[in-house]
């Protein structure tokens, strides 16, 4: 069949390097962004729309317009965390809608490895944080957040360390085909559950690597898409959503994933039976399992079960997920894994993922992205993606 | 308990949260409700997150709550559990729970306020277990 779209993913690049000692961020974005511009067959003087978030240096896009010569009519710079480039997505379609811009790039980059930045420091987003006294002085690291999430997820529904594990075993199973991934190796349920424990119950491997590097992509309106092309991706769906403490009435268990979902699905006309490949954002293995369940691939309390005995692995189980090896095993450029996640569902669609790991007949692909954390406030992003003959 | 316990930073203080600090350098837990729509809130606020209505009073909470949450943090230098508390109230706040064997903290444990002494002149609000 062939989906109506106002809007298609012409160009993806993700960053080789891992670690990026002797690049600058400004230098890694144009680098980036050179990558998905050529993929696309355009040049920087075809973007009038430009897109980025919290890690591009200086106010909003100016700074990186700037410095890679952009040109442009449009600006967005939502900054939701790591969930900013998918939400960049649905909101590239929405101006290519409307006519206020026909070539959207959207750049992510950061060299926090290079930098040496730690899961085990606490985060600091600045002093008029209205939460900050309330947080700050109990020690609230990345990692002990997540961990939180994780404990009460097992409380209320029977979770066990051995089913989370199972999230990074299929990660690993995907990376082991990736030659830029930073970690290949198989890894067992044993590997994970015996591996140090660093905030209770999530051990050493339920976290994602800290990587340099970064990603971009082109997004264009139909009529340039027709020139590009038959690897275009069709963008067929996006919701997005925040979810806090909700003034103290706190819920661990779900995250925003459980509206930003059902808002995508809707948009595309499509339900969680339909999808083929899923990029899931998996800062952590705790991330993922909510997430699954918020977006309706499972009933809620049963992702522990979803998940175990490989139902995850590309060519093994029902669900194939982050093929690339994900944020799990592969890369989570600048603390930021929504992007990686568009550009391998991207290259999924297209029928360019590993060989070993790519989806038979991909027709269509759900990308999602969780920013900020799951144990205070996130931002949730969805998109629904498809091939070019959806 | 002897337990070594990791030193508590200092709270940002603002003017809206000033009197929440006060308090706890005497040892009282402060709460915040609404007295257009009745209901507490966490954090405190000067403006009501349930309706935005403007006119919020401070009350004394009963310091009493169970443990909704908890990890103990392995790889610090000094291990240390955070938590989030369920207050009486009805409001759920984050916390460390003290005084106890960091590997005996269950959820839904009965704990209490206490305070610590931050690294300036500040008290913090943490729990520990109630003895039965």
């Amino acid at each position: 069949m062939s989906r109506a779209c106002q809007a298609y993913i012409a160009g993806v690049y993700e960053h080789p390097t891992r670690k990026a000692v002797d690049k600058t961020i400004p230098q890694l974005h144009a680098e980036v962004a050179l990558g998905a511009l050529r993929d696309a067959g355009l040049t920087k003087d075809d973007v009038d729309g430009y897109f980025c978030a919290g890690d591009a240096p200086g106010l909003g896009g100016l700074s990186m317009a700037e410095y890679m010569g952009l040109d442009v009519i449009y600006t967005d710079t939502t900054d939701t965390g790591g969930s900013s480039y998918v939400v960049h997505v649905g909101h590239a379609v929405e101006a290519i809608a409307a006519g206020r811009c026909s070539v959207a790039l959207v750049t992510l980059a950061g060299r926090p490895r290079a930098e040496g930045v730690t899961t085990l420091g606490v985060r600091d987003y600045g002093g008029a944080l209205p939460d900050l006294g309330f947080e700050k002085p109990y020690g609230p690291a990345i990692t002990n957040l997540y961990a939180m999430a994780a404990m009460r997820h097992m409380h209320e529904f029977g979770t066990t360390s051995e089913q989370l594990a199972w999230i990074k075993v299929a990660a690993s199973h995907h990376a082991q085909h990736n030659e830029h991934a930073m970690l290949r190796d198989v890894v067992t349920v044993d590997d994970v559950v015996n591996s140090p424990m660093i905030a209770d119950p999530l051990h050493r491997l339920d976290c994602c690597v800290i990587s340099d590097g970064g990603g971009a992509l082109v997004i264009v309106n139909p009529e340039i898409a027709k020139t590009v092309g038959d690897r275009c991706v069709k963008i067929l769906g996006r919701g997005e959503a925040i979810k806090h403490l909700n003034a103290g009435q706190v819920d661990l268990t779900f995250t925003g994933a459980a509206k930003s979902g059902p808002i995508a699905f809707a948009n595309a006309g499509v339900t969680p039976a339909d999808i083929d490949y899923v990029s899931i954002y998996d800062s952590f293995t705790i991330t993922v399992l909510e997430t699954l369940e918020d977006l309706g691939f499972c009933e809620k309390g049963r992702g522990g079960t979803f998940v175990a005995d490989g139902n995850l692995i590309s060519g093994v189980g029902k669900l194939p997920f982050n093929s690339d090896g994900g944020g799990l095993c592969n890369n989570h450029p600048g603390n930021r894994g929504g992007m990686t996640k568009v550009i391998e569902a991207t290259r999924q669609l297209r029928g360019e993922a590993h060989p070993a790991v790519q989806v038979a007949d991909c027709t269509l692909a759900l990308a999602h992205g969780t920013g900020g954390n799951i144990a205070t406030r996130m931002g949730s992003a969805t998109v629904i993606l498809g091939s070019n003959d959806a | 308990m002897t337990r070594i316990e990791r030193s508590y930073p200092e709270p940002s203080i603002n003017l809206e949260t000033e009197r929440y600090w006060q308090a706890a350098k005497d040892g009282v837990l402060l709460l915040k409700k609404c007295n257009d729509c009745g209901k507490t809130h966490f954090y405190p606020r000067a403006i009501c997150p349930h309706c935005l209505g403007g006119d919020t009073e401070w009350y004394e909470a009963s310091g009493r709550g169970r443990i909704y949450t908890y990890s103990v943090m392995r790889r610090a230098a000094t291990p240390y559990a955070i938590a989030y508390v369920t207050l009486d109230e009805g409001v759920t706040m984050m916390t460390n729970i003290v005084e106890c064997d960091l590997d005996g903290i269950e959820i839904g444990q009965e704990v209490e306020v206490t305070f610590r002494a931050t690294e300036g002149d500040q008290a913090l609000p943490v729990f520990r277990p109630v003895s039965s």
